[in-house]
């Protein structure tokens, strides 16, 4: 049963990469905290008033997700590149693309713990009203960071092991990301607004439709790219 | 390894002159023929013109966006090198008519609609664009390596092709919801000739471009194997 090795390696690979997380969590503190700086500085930007900040809301909240999680995605890879522990993962018997879920699904729950805390504080600082339709708010907030997180984690293989990986990584990832970041922003405003003429369900469609290309597209393309 | 590393693919064809005057003297042509033959138009005047020089960038840079995608493409496919360097060519050459086409669309927008820029679906797809090629070329210098530089401009060069009708998507619905102004144009039979010509003219400068680059690309493939053959102690064979 290859597969079922498969889905053992990728249970395997998460429970590494979390555990390395949760003993240090020097990571996940200082990015969570990114996160809530940048809401802090759109705040200072956009304010103090009300309804320029709940306008501006879910804008803020996704650039805050997108600019934080793209120091997760590096991070990811380099602390297996600082052991030399990347030759060994390759080194093992399996698919190439176990080891990108692996660390895509790793990735996917580091984001949406930091998730938590950014939306919590953003309700707080961007006075927020909790609208009835935040179930689908919750299913927005999760397409978008699977958009987020598989491009991220595609793009971070190339840009950690490469020169000047700071810049590379935004430069590659921001552009890619721009349809996913449109999409589930104006899914948020529309739900958080609860104006019915916007057909929200049509940008969570397209969200979804857009997740499902860039996974596949990764899932394909991650072979080239960690083998070399 | 792969099939037809540089070392034996030996010295390039080079791109021939003739072309390089017949595209230049094509298009000095094609200019003062469009300049000459149409007549002001009745909405936009003399700006008009632009737009001899506008659309064929712009379709020049989709042709040669086009070309990385095939081309990257073949390179993982079949590992020949020739692929990855004609990619890289391609890209060169089209993120300049990518900027060019931007620029031009922005000295024409100005006195048209009054602004330098305006997020219609296909102003903002063509920066995406130009951004997404921009990445691809910061890559290809951060990354020494050749098979992993053209391993990874390959997937690089793949993904943002496969993005570029998804942005343009997502921009225009975007936009319906935010409803600004479109601009519907169409090419009145007058200007149709001299748009073809340049049409021509364009293409004809781009194939000449990415030839040269294609060329100089080779070269210094070349030069690489024998810096690394001579670092190796090796023998000039």
């Amino acid at each position: 049963m290859a597969f079922r090795d498969d889905v053992r390696r990728i249970r395997a690979i998460v429970w590494k990469d979390l555990t390395t997380e949760r003993r240090s969590k020097a990571g996940f503190n200082s990015v969570a905290s990114l996160g809530v700086t940048i809401l802090v500085l759109f705040g200072l930007a956009l304010g103090p008033a009300n309804d320029m900040l709940q306008a501006a809301a879910p804008g803020a909240l996704w650039l805050a997700v997108l600019f934080a999680g793209v120091l997760a995605f590096n991070r990811s890879y380099q602390v297996e590149l600082d052991g030399g522990a990347l030759e060994a993962l390759l080194l093992y018997p399996g698919a190439r693309w176990a080891i990108f879920a692996g660390k895509l699904i790793a990735n996917l729950i580091f984001v949406t713990l930091m998730l938590v805390i950014v939306v919590a504080v953003g309700i707080v600082l961007f006075q927020v009203t909790i609208p009835p339709k935040w179930p689908q708010i919750l299913l927005v907030l999760m397409l978008g960071v699977v958009g987020i997180v598989a491009l991220g984690t595609f793009y971070a293989a190339m840009s950690s092991r490469s020169r000047a990986r700071e810049v590379l990584l935004p430069l590659l990832l921001y552009p890619m990301l721009i349809p996913v970041m449109l999409a589930a922003m104006e899914a948020t405003k529309a739900f958080l607004s609860g104006n019915a003429l916007i057909e929200a369900g049509a940008f969570i469609q397209m969200l979804t439709l857009f997740d499902v290309i860039f996974l596949v597209a990764t899932f394909l393309a991650f072979e080239y790219v960690i083998e070399v | 390894m792969s099939p037809a590393s540089a070392d034996s693919l030996g010295p390039p064809k080079p791109a021939p002159a003739w072309l390089g005057w017949l595209s230049l003297l094509f298009f000095l042509f094609t200019q003062a023929y469009a300049v000459l033959t149409s007549p002001a138009d009745e909405s936009m005047g003399h700006l008009q013109k632009i737009l001899y020089v506008h659309v064929p960038s712009a379709w020049v840079t989709f042709g040669a966006f086009g070309v990385v995608l095939v081309a990257s493409l073949l390179f993982l496919w079949r590992g020949d090198e020739r692929s990855d360097l004609l990619a890289a060519s391609s890209a060169e050459v089209g993120s300049m008519f990518c900027g060019l086409t931007l620029v031009q669309g922005m000295l024409w927008g100005r006195p048209t609609w009054g602004v330098w820029w305006s997020w219609d679906a296909r102003l903002t797809s063509t920066l995406v664009l130009f951004l997404i090629f921009v990445g691809y070329l910061a890559l290809r210098s951060f990354v020494e390596d050749p098979q992993r530089r053209g391993q990874w401009s390959a997937a690089v060069g793949i993904l943002g092709a496969i993005n570029v009708p998804i942005v343009w998507m997502s921009v225009r619905w975007w936009r319906t919801l935010h409803q600004i102004q479109s601009n519907p144009k169409a090419v009145s039979p007058i200007y149709l000739r001299g748009w073809i010509l340049n049409v021509i003219a364009f293409t004809l400068i781009a194939i000449w471009l990415i030839w040269r680059r294609y060329e100089a690309a080779r070269f210094e493939r070349a030069a690489e194997h024998a810096a690394q053959a001579a670092a190796l102690g090796g023998n000039n064979g």
